[in-house]
C-alpha cells in the first residue's frame, strides 16, 4: 500500500528540512568560539540565527512526531536502542537553544563564556551523533527478532559512524559558512566566505569517501541503485560548486548549493534504507521496515489528510519568515 | 530501585519541571496580545512598553519550555518504548499533529514577534503574538488529546496485541478531552495572569514604572477573577466525570476506601493508613463529596476497596490501588491554591474598584509571593492526575510496568545516568532563567541594556578577502 512509502518519503522530507535548516544553526554553533574573536561578532553570527532557531528546531519535533504516528516500531526501537546517544542529543538541544537566547543577556563575561562553550558543545554533539545515527542505522545494529535492540552505548561506536558523524560536522559548518555569507553582519558575512573557502573541500571529501564506504557496507548491498549513485554524486558535487560559487562572491548561489548538497545527501541515505527503516545486524530477516514496523492504514490515512493540509501552510509562512528577516544582520542594531 | 522506577521517576521529574514553563507560555501570550491589541487601538506607547517588557519575560520563559518539551516528545520512545509500540497507532497521531498545527505555528512566529518590532506593521506584528498564543493553545489541545486517551482510551481496538484506532472522531470528542482540555487552558491562563499580577504587584510596590505597571495589574486582575472562578467550576465537572470513567482515582483522591454512606463528607485533611487501608483521623465537611461527585444531595461515591474488588474481576488478580496519599493530598493542594488565587484574584479587584490597592503595601505583598500559587496547583493537579491513574498507564488497558523500555535496551543505569544528566542540566537552565527574569524585572520598562550596549572597540578584521583564515 503507497501510504507507507508516502510516510517514508514524509518523514525524509521531516529529516531534510530539519537537516537544512537546523544544519547552518548547528554550524553557527561549531564556528562560534573559532570564527568569532570579539564578543561582538559572536553576538552578530547568534543575531543571524536569532529569530529563526525556534522555528528550525520544529522540523525535528515534527519528524519525532511523525516518526512515532506513521512508524511507532520504528520511533521505540531507535529511541530506546540509541538512548544514550539520544539523551546527548536532547542535552545538547537544550544548552544550545537557552544559550542562543541568554548568552547576550548578562553582559557578565563569565556568564557569556560558559554559554559561548555550551552553544559550541551542544552544536557539536548534535551534529556528531546525528551523522553517527543515520550510518548506524544503514550499517545495521544489533535487533534482535522481537525489534529489540541489544546492543548498547559503544555499539554505535565505529569507525563508519564516526566518518559519518565527522562528514555531518563538516557540511554543518559548510552550510552555516553559506548562510553567514548572507545573512550576517559585515564581518560574518566574510568570515562566512573564509570558512566556504576553506571548508568546502574537505567537506566534500569526507562526504565522498562516506559514500564510498557506504556502498560497499555488507548492509547496503542490492540497495544502491542508479537514483542513490546519482544523488550521492550530486550532493558532493553541489559542494564544489558551491565552492566555486563563493569564489566568484555568488553567496546566495553558494548557499542554495550548499542546501541541495544537504537535501541529496539526506534523500539518499534514505533511498539507501528503503523500504527498511532500521538495519538489523543480527539477522535481515530482523529488519525493520516500512511494512512491519508501520501504523494502520486508517491511522497513516488520517495522517497524510492532515500533512497535505498543513504542510503547504507551514512552508508557506516559514518562508514569509525567512522574507521578513532577508535582510542581513547590522551590528549596530544588535538585539542578541 | 527498579529499572521501571527510575523510569518512572525520570518521566515525573522532567515533566514536572517542562510543565513549569508550559502554562505560562499558554497564558502570557494571550495577555500579551491582548495589551499589544490596547496599543494598537489607543497609540499609547506605554502598551507597547508593557508588551516589551512581558515579551521579554516571556521569551526568558519560552526558550526553557521549548528545549525541555523536545524531551517530552522523545522520552516516550526513550524510556517507554513498549508502550509506544502498544499505542503508537492511536497515541502518535495527536503528538504528529500538535508538532504540524500547533508548535510550528509559535515556534515561527515567535521569532518574527520577537524581531519584528521594527520590520513589520504594527497590524502584522500584533497578529504575530495572535498566532503565538493560538499556537500554544492548539498546542495544548493536542497533547491533552493524547493524555485524555490514556485516561479513557476511546476509539480503538486491540489488533495483534496493539491497540489500533478505529476512529479518530471518537479520539477527539473523548469525554475525558472536553473535561481536562478547558480545566487545563484556564489553569494557564490563570498562571499567566498570576504571573502578571504578582510581578506588578511587586514593581508597584518598589516604584518602578508604577504607572504601566497598574495597568498591567489591572489587566491581570480582571483575567485572573474571571478565570478563577472558571477554572473551579469545569475543574469540578471533571471531578464529576471521575466518578463514571476512573472511580478508583476519585476514591484515591479522596481516602474513601469504603463505600460511602447517601451522604458522603468531605475530607479537608486526613491521616492515612493505606496498609490497613483506613483513616485514622479527618476533618470532613458533611454532604460534600456528595455534591462534588453528583451535583445534588444525595448519593453514594465507590470506596478503593470495592473498586478494587470490581478490577480483580475484571481485569484478573492485582493490585489496582493507586498511592492513595500522595493522590488525596496532591488533589488538596490544588483545590486550596486554587481557591487561594480565587481569594486573592477577588480581593485584589475589589482594592482597584475602590483604588486602594496602591496603600495596601501588606497586599501587594502577598500577591507577589503568590506567584508560587499556580505553580504549586499545576503540578499538584498532574501528579493527582498521572498518579491516581497508576498502576495503568493507559486505563483499563496497559499497565505501566508493561509499558516500561526492554531491559535488554534500556537498562536501569542508562536511566539513572541521564536522569542525573537532566537533573543538573535542568537545575542549571531554572537557575539562569530566575536570574534573567530578576534581571529583567529589575530593569522594568527602561531601555534594554543589552539592545543598547556599547559596541565596544573598533573590531579586528583577522580575515582577508575571502580566500583563506589568516591565523
Amino acid at each position: 500500500m503507497w501510504l507507507r512509502e508516502l510516510w517514508f518519503v514524509l518523514i525524509g522530507v521531516l529529516f531534510t528540512g530539519y537537516f537544512i535548516l537546523d544544519g547552518f544553526d548547528y554550524g553557527v554553533g561549531i564556528l562560534h568560539p573559532f570564527l568569532n574573536h570579539t564578543d561582538l561578532e559572536r553576538r552578530a553570527s547568534l543575531s543571524a540565527i536569532a529569530p529563526v532557531w525556534a522555528a528550525n528546531e520544529v522540523w525535528l519535533v515534527a519528524a519525532g512526531g511523525a516518526l512515532f504516528a506513521a512508524f511507532p516500531d520504528w520511533y521505540a526501537t531507535m529511541f530506546s536502542g540509541f538512548y544514550l546517544a539520544l539523551t546527548l542529543i536532547l542535552l545538547g538541544l537544550i544548552v544550545r537553544g537557552v544559550g542562543i537566547e541568554y548568552r547576550s543577556q548578562d553582559k557578565n563575561p563569565q556568564w557569556r563564556a560558559v554559554w559561548d562553550w555550551l552553544i559550541f558543545s551542544g552544536s557539536l554533539v548534535i551534529t556528531l551523533i546525528w551523522g553517527m545515527a543515520f550510518s548506524n542505522l544503514i550499517r545495521g545494529v544489533p535487533i534482535n527478532g522481537h525489534m529489540i535492540y541489544v546492543g548498547n552505548f559503544g555499539t554505535l561506536f565505529n569507525a563508519f559512524s564516526l566518518w559519518g558523524g565527522l562528514t555531518f560536522i563538516l557540511l554543518f559548518m559548510v552550510q552555516s559558512a553559506g548562510y553567514l555569507s548572507i545573512k550576517g553582519d559585515a564581518f560574518s558575512r566574510k568570515a562566512g566566505r573564509a570558512v566556504e573557502a576553506r571548508m568546502a573541500w574537505p567537506a566534500a571529501v569526507a562526504m565522498f569517501l562516506w559514500f564510498l564506504w557506504m556502498d560497499r557496507l555488507p548492509a547496503s548491498a542490492g540497495h544502491i541503485g542508479g537514483w542513490t549513485l546519482l544523488l550521492q554524486a550530486a550532493a558532493v558535487l553541489s559542494l564544489l560548486l558551491a565552492r566555486m560559487a563563493m569564489y566568484l562572491t555568488k553567496a546566495k548561489l553558494a548557499f542554495f548549493l550548499n542546501t541541495l548538497s544537504v537535501t541529496a545527501m539526506t534523500v539518499s541515505l534514505f533511498t539507501v534504507l528503503f523500504p527498511r527503516v532500521m538495519v538489523s545486524s543480527l539477522n535481515p530477516a530482523w529488519n525493520l521496515t516500512i511494512n512491519n514496523a508501520s501504523s494502520t492504514l486508517y491511522t497513516l490515512q488520517i495522517m497524510s489528510v492532515t500533512a497535505v493540509i498543513l504542510l503547504p501552510i507551514i512552508l508557506g509562512y516559514q518562508a514569509w519568515l525567512y522574507w521578513t528577516f532577508r535582510k542581513p544582520v547590522n551590528d549596530k542594531e544588535l538585539e542578541y | 530501585m527498579t529499572q521501571l522506577g527510575w523510569a518512572e521517576l525520570q518521566f515525573g521529574v522532567t515533566t514536572v519541571f517542562h510543565y513549569f514553563f508550559v502554562p505560562v507560555t499558554i497564558g502570557l501570550s494571550f495577555l500579551i496580545a491582548v495589551l499589544e491589541t490596547i496599543y494598537l487601538r489607543t497609540k499609547n506607547k506605554v502598551y507597547r512598553d508593557l508588551a516589551k517588557f512581558w515579551g521579554h519575560l516571556f521569551l526568558i520563559n519560552f526558550a526553557v519550555g521549548v528545549v525541555t518539551g523536545l524531551l517530552q516528545e522523545f522520552q516516550f520512545g526513550l524510556d517507554w518504548a513498549n508502550f509506544s509500540k502498544f499505542v503508537g497507532d492511536v497515541f502518535g497521531a495527536p503528538l504528529a499533529v500538535e508538532a504540524l498545527a500547533a508548535f510550528f505555528l509559535e515556534s515561527s512566529f515567535i521569532g518574527a514577534w520577537a524581531f519584528g518590532w521594527d520590520r513589520l506593521s504594527p497590524k502584522a506584528h500584533a497578529l504575530t503574538i495572535w498566532l503565538v498564543a493560538l499556537g500554544t493553545s492548539l498546542s495544548a489541545f493536542w497533547i491533552l488529546t493524547a493524555n485524555s486517551w490514556m485516561q479513557e482510551p476511546v476509539g480503538y481496538v486491540i489488533h495483534n496485541g496493539n491497540a489500533v484506532m478505529t476512529s479518530f472522531g471518537d479520539v477527539l470528542t473523548n469525554p475525558q478531552l472536553w473535561v481536562e482540555f478547558p480545566h487545563t487552558e484556564l489553569a494557564a491562563l490563570l498562571t499567566g495572569s498570576f504571573f502578571m499580577l504578582a510581578i506588578s504587584a511587586y514593581q508597584i510596590l518598589r516604584k518602578k514604572n508604577v504607572e504601566a505597571f497598574v495597568r498591567s495589574f489591572k489587566l491581570s486582575t480582571v483575567v485572573a477573577a474571571v478565570v478563577s472562578v472558571l477554572v473551579i467550576v469545569v475543574g469540578d465537572s471533571q471531578a464529576a466525570h471521575l466518578v463514571k470513567a476512573q472511580p478508583m482515582k476519585l476514591a484515591a483522591a479522596e481516602a474513601l476506601w469504603n463505600t460511602s454512606p447517601q451522604h458522603a463528607p468531605w475530607s479537608v485533611v486526613a491521616v492515612i493508613n493505606a496498609k490497613d487501608h483506613r483513616d485514622p483521623f479527618q476533618v470532613q465537611i458533611p454532604e460534600m463529596l456528595t455534591l462534588l461527585a453528583y451535583k445534588r444531595l444525595s448519593g453514594s461515591v465507590e470506596g478503593i476497596n470495592q473498586v478494587q474488588q470490581q478490577m480483580v474481576h475484571r481485569y484478573g488478580p492485582g493490585n489496582y490501588i493507586p498511592p492513595v496519599a500522595i493522590t488525596f493530598y496532591s488533589f488538596r493542594t490544588m483545590v486550596f491554591a486554587g481557591t487561594a488565587m480565587l481569594a486573592l484574584a477577588y480581593y485584589a479587584l475589589y482594592l482597584f474598584k475602590k483604588n486602594r490597592f496602591l496603600q495596601k503595601k501588606w497586599f501587594l505583598r502577598v500577591l507577589t509571593w503568590s506567584i508560587a500559587l499556580p505553580y504549586i496547583a499545576n503540578s499538584a493537579g498532574w501528579i493527582m492526575t498521572e498518579v491516581g491513574r497508576q498502576p495503568w498507564v493507559v486505563y483499563g488497558v496497559q499497565l505501566t510496568e508493561q509499558g516500561v523500555s526492554p531491559t535488554a535496551s534500556v537498562p536501569a543505569l542508562d536511566i539513572e545516568l541521564s536522569l542525573l544528566a537532566f537533573t543538573i542540566f535542568y537545575g542549571a537552565m531554572a537557575y539562569a532563567a530566575v536570574h534573567l527574569w530578576k534581571k529583567a524585572i529589575a530593569n522594568g520598562l527602561d531601555p534594554d541594556p543589552v539592545v543598547s550596549e556599547d559596541p565596544g572597540a573598533p573590531r579586528d578584521l583577522f580575515l582577508d578577502g575571502g580566500h583563506g583564515v589568516a591565523h
